[in-house]
């Protein structure tokens, strides 16, 4: 479904990547976590090209992409970028534009849907994401947690094959949270592939089909939940774990 | 002072005053709207267009429109307005290039308000943050899409209020056309007090009628931009 092979990614000198290989099949979720600056997000990013790889190749849906360090012609790149769905930790919602023309924008625009049809999609997306009551209301009048559910909502209204997540809650208020994630596992529930970034824990343990620890731009180690949760092979797996939840590995034992 | 003294000694002066003061207005009014107005309007839109065109060469990625947008706008900013305009006025024709006024100034003026209308668009186009474009990359648009849907609209409300002010800065700056023999509004004034010495008086009127145009330009610049707020939290 989404195979990642050797993939590096250099910004000047500094090598964000390190030669990534992973494998995601259809409709499973794939956790991701790893310390601050492990290169998390820029994986995400090199997944729906907002950052272009230094090389490697990433395949999804039968779509292959090399990377050599040519330029790819913008066509390609839009076409390739469709496939996945990005939901950014800081939303960026059109603030222009009402929650409703935010999700019909990609589907109006990007591929030629006609406007009604689409606005009938867009009021389906913004119901599952329990904001059939929001959708005229503009970016600035919505809750961060409502903010981020209309990313979502917008982010599917592209039908892409995978959902990103880079850290989707982690700009929210506590209290906002779980609105968020109930939306991101009823997805998982339905089948959705998706890749999420998160911290946070509980989420990944209940809902993620493989877990990925990522370090300096390295898959240091993957597996289930059970598995990286509870035995986890490298010391700095566990030293990650053990500074993020200081006590939650004793208490599953 | 000795206007004011004149006046109050002497009733019949404050008549004549008062009767020059009526019988120059048409005139004015009339310059104003056959000269200052449209030169204004007209200047303003094409002086828009050139300035959207040149701040897009300039976040274009092409060196060669980068360069000539960069080129324009210094030549522009870096010269006086007035000797732009005896440019095109007094001195094209030596190359045998000859313009009425009305085209010189509307030439003249245009192509000031592009250069420093571009500068404005420019920055405001920048100031939208990165993940605004990125969020339209990643619902699938491409570059000219994401500028025009998402970018530009949201640079257009950043950029109405130094706008407004490029376009009231214009509207006192056309008086500037009566150098190159326009006869707007300002013109009218000096013809009507090389007649009658009252330069005072017509030019005391004249510049209250730019500050009456100027400030039911900027109530309406009000308007403009609280439409344009709605989507902005308060
Ligand atoms: N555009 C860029 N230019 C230069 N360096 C960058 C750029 N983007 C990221 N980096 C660097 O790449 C490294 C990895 O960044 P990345 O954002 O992928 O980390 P992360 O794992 O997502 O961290 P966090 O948990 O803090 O979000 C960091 O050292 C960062 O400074
Ligand atoms: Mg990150």
């Amino acid at each position: 479904m989404i195979s990642i092979k050797n993939l590096h990614k250099s910004f000047g000198d500094l090598e964000v990547l390190k030669g990534i290989d992973l494998e995601v099949e259809l409709g499973k979720v794939i956790v991701i976590i790893g310390p601050s600056g492990s290169g998390k997000t820029t994986l995400l990013r090199c997944l729906n090209l907002l950052e272009i790889p230094s090389s490697g190749a990433i395949e999804i849906d039968d779509h292959l992409m090399n990377f050599n360090g040519k330029e790819i012609p913008q066509k390609k790149i839009v076409s390739f970028r469709s496939l996945t769905g990005m939901v950014f930790q800081n939303y960026n919602l059109f603030p222009h534009k009402t929650a409703l023309e935010n999700v019909m924008e990609g589907p109006v625009i990007v591929k030629g849907i006609p406007k009604k049809q689409a606005k009938e999609k867009a009021i389906q997306l913004l119901n599952k994401v329990g904001l059939a009551d929001k959708i005229d209301d503009y970016p600035f009048q919505l809750s961060g947690g409502q903010q981020q559910r209309v990313g979502i909502a917008r982010a599917m209204g592209i039908e892409p094959k995978v959902m990103l997540f880079d850290e989707p809650t982690s700009a929210l208020d506590p209290e906002l949270v779980g609105d968020v994630l109930q939306v991101m596992k009823d997805l998982a529930e339905e089948g959705m592939t998706m890749v999420v970034v998160t911290h946070e824990m509980r989420f990944a343990k209940e809902v993620a089909d493989e877990i990925v620890f990522i370090d300096h731009g390295e898959i240091v180690e993957k597996g289930t939940p059970n598995e990286i949760f509870t035995h986890p092979q490298h010391e700095r797996t566990r030293r990650f774990l053990e500074q993020i939840h200081p006590l939650s590995n004793n208490n599953e034992h | 002072m000795f206007l004011l003294n004149s006046i109050f000694q002497d009733p019949e002066r404050f008549d004549q005053l008062v009767s020059i003061a009526q019988s120059s207005l048409l005139p004015m009014v009339k310059g104003a709207i056959k000269y200052t107005i449209p030169l204004t309007i007209i200047t303003f839109v094409l002086g828009l267009i050139l300035a959207i065109l040149t701040a897009l060469a300039r976040i274009s990625s092409s060196k060669i429109l980068n360069t000539i947008a960069r080129i324009y706008v210094s030549i522009i900013r870096g010269t006086p307005l007035l000797v732009q305009l005896f440019i095109i006025f007094y001195g094209l024709p030596n190359l045998g290039f000859t313009i009425d006024p009305f085209p010189s100034a509307i030439i003249g003026f245009s192509l000031n308000v592009g250069a420093y209308a571009s500068e404005i668009i420019r920055a405001a186009i920048l100031s939208i943050p990165k993940g605004q474009w990125e969020a339209g990359y990643s619902i699938g648009m491409n570059r000219t899409q994401t500028l025009k849907r998402i970018i530009f609209p949201q640079a257009v409300r950043v950029s109405i209020p130094p706008l407004s002010n490029t376009f009231i800065s214009l509207v006192k700056d056309t008086s500037l056309a009566s150098l190159v023999l326009v006869s707007e509004m300002f013109r009218k004034a000096q013809e009507i007090a090389s007649t009658n010495y009252e330069f005072l008086l017509l030019y005391s009127e004249v510049a209250i009628l730019y500050w009456i145009i100027c400030t039911v330009l900027s109530i309406i610049q009000g308007r403009i931009e609280s439409r344009l707020d709605r989507y902005v939290s308060k």
